[in-house]
């Protein structure tokens, strides 16, 4: 099956653990300890090449490993015990899932021989996490293990990524063995596609060169691929607008006049009107998801489509395309800038002038446009301002909420893996964790974290990991005393009935962050924001809490309302 | 529309329950699905009957082919293929006369009587669903005590091969 490295004399299944995580290069694990792991923490213990980030929750980890894999080119790793510590493990692996993110994280099991007997901490982590993981394996003969961790990280990090459990009874990691690594992988099973064919190539430019009223159209896959290179390349030279997904921002430049903003039910104006208009539509690592198309029955009446996605299953899985490409985006853009340059044909430029003539009426709607001159903080103009300071260039994390949408519309990204948020399963509570795996990423970067009051305090323990590795991590809650992004859907949709979104009895953020070993700040003026922001910044290794009081009533617009098409916009 | 959907997956344990919750999770149809062993002892051959529009049923077959556990499938609805399903079946004979009629009616679908006792037979017919289905019918007048199906296993004719 696979050559393998040098062997040596028998080793303990928690030896070959560590042994393994460092052949593959790893040098950062996100965990907490307990029974089932012990041999695997001693292990660890004995070795310094690998280190180890002690979280406070489980769910920590999970999201810590994801903010570091998706700001690096490293795939993420977690450590957590068995029964409870795979139980809390959970949300952050199908966080993972959903956003395909390349994880590894390892779970304590009881010893085989107890498997199945209802024993102390156990419980099924495979069948648990069987619905929410690329792929996962149960360990059980410590001769198993090395190789599986291979195809573990081989998994995880190619074709469409995901996040793989692998998980290790404790009698595994005591058992001894000969250590091999395998060098190389191959699975009979699985073959990710890499470039795209041919055939479908010619077809896509084709289709491409002919189109009167084009949209690109890009996703997460874009970030995921490493493809904005290309990307920006191939857009420039065909001239045509360009939208990102939600999870796509910072694959084109944000800068770029090109650039239309994010599209979907919080996109802007131009790219939501670009998109039902268009003739041709160019889909990139993109997966056609609900938030994007509105009403699938009213999505681009008009456009052929051409779409370049590493996962067949994502391939008019939704909305039926014309031109499907199965490849990853580098390649495939590649190929197909190649492919515009063989064929020789160029873009209708009158067609062309007359669509930018119509997207830039669109564009003066202004439709991300506040109220400047509010006496209240304008959660937007935060946002505005911390891009000001930081010249666009921090790495920014989010929660999930009003203060998300914000941060994607307001915080222009010209650089892939800089916007770190939770997109598919939308999980409150991944901010800080997230921003902790980026900063452990890149130790030398601003690391902005932009949260609400409520999405804050579901990982707020995490403040006390970073106190532990003095993370400066600049945290900016929007506190809208809300839960704003229900209480939104309850102004429009339910007449204003705010049943439990009104977050009382709030905790003191300033005191709370100081009890932490953190630096509090509480601003609730205009005028204050952009000296806090600077005095916080300054600060530059120490973490800082921000609590802006902003204006309550603000919402997210434009707002495409939940069964409407995308023409069909809420505006301000 | 109904697909017959051949598997070959690695035989591991795990892989059947990666199968059937991929059919759970989405929502598929999963009318029958038989899965064993295959000469090859490391690969395991799973025949799944399923139905849906075009588009689930594509879906259905990325999906399948996604699972990492799946070396390849075949629709074999698009192709000529034979479909088999067995069925035992347990009938009481203990009313004058019902012996020699259910024997009679076990010979005309070509059914062999695998037990006998002075109470009961025991039936086994193969064929395609709708012969089991007719024979069953057939029976209907007598006292049927226990029906077992195998579920529909299936290949394609001629050349196609599901092999690796
Ligand atoms: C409160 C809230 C509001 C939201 N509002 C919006 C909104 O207004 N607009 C919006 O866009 N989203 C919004 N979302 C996010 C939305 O739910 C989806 O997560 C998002 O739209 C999916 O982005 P994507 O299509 O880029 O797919 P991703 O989830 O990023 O998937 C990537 C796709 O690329 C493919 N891929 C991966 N790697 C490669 C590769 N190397 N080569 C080729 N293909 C690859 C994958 O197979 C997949 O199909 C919102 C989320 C929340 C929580
Ligand atoms: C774990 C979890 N629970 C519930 C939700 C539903 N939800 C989405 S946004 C939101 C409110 C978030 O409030 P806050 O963090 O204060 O952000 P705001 O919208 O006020 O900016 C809720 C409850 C969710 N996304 N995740
Ligand atoms: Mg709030």
């Amino acid at each position: 099956m696979s050559e393998t490295s040098a062997s040596s004399t028998a080793i303990t299944g928690a030896e070959i653990f560590v042994r393994s995580l460092q052949a593959e290069g790893v040098d950062l694990v996100f965990g907490y300890p307990g029974g089932a792991v012990l041999h695997i923490y001693d292990a660890l213990y004995q070795q310094s090449e690998v280190s180890h980030v002690l979280v406070r929750h489980e769910q920590g980890a999970v999201h810590a490993a994801e903010g570091y894999a998706k700001s690096s080119d490293r795939p993420g790793v977690a450590l957590v015990t068995s029964g409870p510590g795979a139980t809390n493990a959970i949300t952050g692996i199908a966080d993972a899932y959903m956003d395909s993110v390349p994880l590894v994280v390892f779970t304590g099991q009881v010893p085989t021989s107890m498997i199945g007997n209802d024993a102390f901490q156990e419980v099924d982590t495979v069948g648990i996490t069987r619905p929410c993981v690329k792929h996962n394996f149960l360990v059980k003969d410590v001769k198993d293990l090395a190789t599986t961790i291979k195809k573990a990280f081989y998994i995880a990090t190619t074709g469409r990524p995901g996040p793989v459990v692998v998980d290790i009874p404790k009698d595994v990691t005591a058992d001894s063995c000969e250590f091999e690594y395998p060098e190389s992988i191959h699975m009979r099973s699985y073959n990710p596609k890499v470039r795209g064919h041919t055939g479908q190539i010619r077809r896509a430019v084709e289709l491409i060169l002919s189109a009167k009223q084009p949209m690109i159209y890009t996703g997460g896959g874009v970030v995921l691929g490493r493809g904005s290179e290309a990307l920006t390349e191939f857009t420039r030279k065909l001239g045509y607008p360009i939208t990102n997904t939600l999870m796509g921002l910072g694959a084109y430049p944000a800068s770029d006049d090109q650039f239309l903003g994010m599209l979907g039910m919080h996109g802007t104006y131009e790219a939501n009107m670009a998109m039902h208009h268009a003739d041709v539509l160019i889909a990139i690592g993109a997966r056609f998801d609900d938030r994007v198309t509105g009403n699938i029955e009213k999505f681009c009446p008009h456009a052929k489509i051409v779409h370049v996605d590493v996962d067949p299953a994502s391939i008019s899985k939704n909305v039926k395309v014309d031109v499907p490409i199965v490849g990853e985006v580098e390649p495939v853009l590649r190929e197909l800038i190649r492919a515009l340059e063989e064929n020789g044909g160029q873009p209708d430029a009158d067609a062309l002038k007359a669509w930018w003539d119509q997207i830039r009426e669109w564009r003066g709607q202004d439709c991300l446009k506040y109220d400047r001159d509010s006496e209240l903080i304008k959660p937007q103009y935060v946002v505005q301002k911390f891009w000001e300071l930081t010249g666009g260039d921090a790495f920014v994390t989010s929660d999930v909420g009003q203060h998300q949408m914000w941060a994607a519309q307001f915080y222009g990204f010209d650089k892939p893996n800089r916007w770190i948020n939770s997109g598919g399963l939308g999980t409150m509570g991944v901010g800080l964790p997230f921003a902790m795996g980026v900063q452990f990423a890149h130790p030398d970067a601003t690391v902005g974290c932009i949260t609400g009051e409520a999405s804050i305090q579901m990982c707020m323990q995490e403040l006390s990991t970073c106190y532990q590795y003095q993370l400066p991590l600049k945290i900016l809650n929007l506190n809208n005393r809300y839960l704003g992004m229900v209480r939104q859907w309850q102004e429009f949709f339910y007449q204003g009935r705010y049943a439990m979104s009104y977050m009382d009895a709030l905790p003191d953020f300033v005191k709370l962050a100081e009890a932490y070993g953190h630096v509090g700040m509480r601003i609730d003026k205009p005028a204050d924001v952009e000296g806090a922001l600077k005095e916080a910044l300054a600060q530059k290794d120490r973490l800082v809490f921000l609590d802006f009081i902003t204006d309550q009533s603000e919402n997210v617009y434009p707002m495409i309302p939940a069964g409407a098409g995308q023409n069909e916009m809420i505006l301000v | 529309m109904r697909h017959i959907i051949s598997v070959l997956l690695e035989n591991e344990s795990g892989a059947l329950s990666r199968v059937a919750g991929l059919f759970s999770a989405r929502g598929y149809n999963i009318e029958s699905l038989t899965v064993a062993p295959t000469d090859d002892p490391t690969l395991a051959r799973m025949t799944i009957v399923t139905s849906g529009s075009e588009e689930i049923v594509e879906q259905i077959t990325k999906q399948l082919n996604k699972l990492i556990d799946v070396i390849k499938l075949l629709d074999l609805t698009s192709y000529p293929h034979i479909e088999r399903e067995m069925a035992m079946i347990k009938v009481s004979v203990d009313e004058p006369g019902d012996r020699e009629e259910v024997k009679r009616l076990a010979d005309i679908f070509r059914g062999r009587i695998i037990d006998v006792t002075r109470k009961t037979y025991v039936i086994e017919i193969t064929g395609e669903g709708s012969k089991l289905d007719a024979f069953l019918e057939a029976l209907e007048p007598f006292p049927v005590q226990e029906v077992v199906r195998s579920g529909v296993m299936g290949i394609a004719r001629g050349d196609v091969a599901l092999q690796i």
